[in-house]
């Protein structure tokens, strides 16, 4: 139950990023990969909790879910489908090169630039 | 209203990140073999790990440990008998060890003293994935105790390892440990990593783990600082 902690480093880093102190943030998109032991629903529930008080506490969270990448050695494929299986779907290679699934990423905020927190 | 997007792009745990790929770096300039170990509770790290420390330094390895756990020094204190320095990170409920307790609990060892750092991990299969310590190598255990399929159960984590060990298998047969069954599940979310097979018990395949933590240094910095330009 890590999600806390996670949750907390997203609204310190949004806040840092925020053009002012006082702008409100309307939604915060997320890209959080199925490699990276993050639960969101676990995420969003943390989330609510760091977000009051700050000028996240109106804002949306967007949680992208990003699939696992390998790199096939045999025949190139991509994408799994699966966390529990790192055999190639297509020809069956085992795969070990993992390139993509463990992002932990903000992608972007919105902001709305005309009202303020009071 | 007037919205506005920005693109941040910014990695959420990049902070711990960046404070652990300092780490590696001082880690290499002292040129010291560091591991993270991580595995549930109860399978048997911390025995390994006396067996292992007293194994390394009866061979004139200079090893050292930092050990995680949610309270107590009970394990510091197990480890200490083995005759390396030890010291206990106390995380107060945190499920997982972050960079920065690393930065802090290695203030005042000498590094280029070291040849070998052993990181304990808090008992945990989930939460310690995301966390980058500055490690050369991570470690995953498995006990024979808990299931062989249990690599199924926590893919994330197994596949993140740079090896993975067994432990307790001097109660293989007691508890009917399958073990092709075993290896064919940790083959399948980490088809690469050596595994090795120990007792902490007999002293099986500790040796086999102490050559491999001393010979390799992969460095497997965050998917995040991978991608930055």
């Amino acid at each position: 139950m890590h999600e806390l902690s996670v949750a907390h480093a997203v609204v310190s880093t949004v806040v840092d990023a925020l053009p002012t102190p006082d702008t409100r943030v309307l939604q915060v998109r997320l890209r959080v990969g199925e490699l990276s032991g993050l639960v969101p629903q676990a995420l969003e529930f943390a989330y609510d909790v760091a977000a009051q008080g700050t000028p996240l506490e109106d804002a949306a969270l967007v949680i992208e879910r990003s699939p696992v990448i390998i790199d096939c050695p045999s025949c190139g494929h991509q994408e799994l489908s699966s966390t529990h299986d790192f055999r190639c779907p297509v020809c069956a290679q085992p795969c070990g090169n993992v390139v993509g699934g463990k992002e932990l990423e903000i992608v972007d905020i919105t902001l709305d630039e005309l009202v303020t927190t009071p | 209203m007037t919205t506005r997007i920005v693109d941040l792009r910014k990695g959420i745990l990049e902070k711990n990140d960046l404070l652990a790929q300092g780490l590696r770096a001082q880690f290499a300039d002292a040129d010291v073999h560091v591991s993270n170990w991580v595995s549930s509770p109860g399978s048997g790290k911390t025995a390994l790990l006396e067996t292992l420390l007293t194994t390394a330094i009866a061979r004139g390895v200079a090893a050292a440990a930092l050990v995680g756990d949610c309270a107590t020094d009970n394990d510091a204190k197990r480890l200490e008998r083995s005759g390396a320095p030890v010291r206990q990170i106390v995380t107060e409920s945190m499920c997982h060890l972050e960079s920065d307790m690393i930065a802090t609990y290695l203030e005042g060892w000498d590094l280029d003293a070291l040849d070998l750092l052993v990181i304990e991990n808090v008992g945990n299969l989930v939460c310690p994935t995301a966390y980058d310590l500055g490690e050369g190598t991570r470690v995953a255990l498995l006990s024979v105790t808990e299931g062989e399929d249990k690599p199924a159960k926590y893919p994330q984590l197994f596949n993140s390892a740079d090896v993975v060990v067994i432990t307790k298998t001097d109660i293989a047969g007691a508890v009917e440990w399958d073990r092709d069954a075993a290896i064919a599940a940790i083959r399948a979310v980490n088809p690469g990593a050596p595994i090795v097979e120990t007792s902490a018990r007999t002293g099986d395949g500790v040796l086999d783990l102490l050559d491999l933590l001393l010979a390799s240094t992969p460095i497997t910095p965050s998917p995040q600082l991978q991608e930055a330009p």
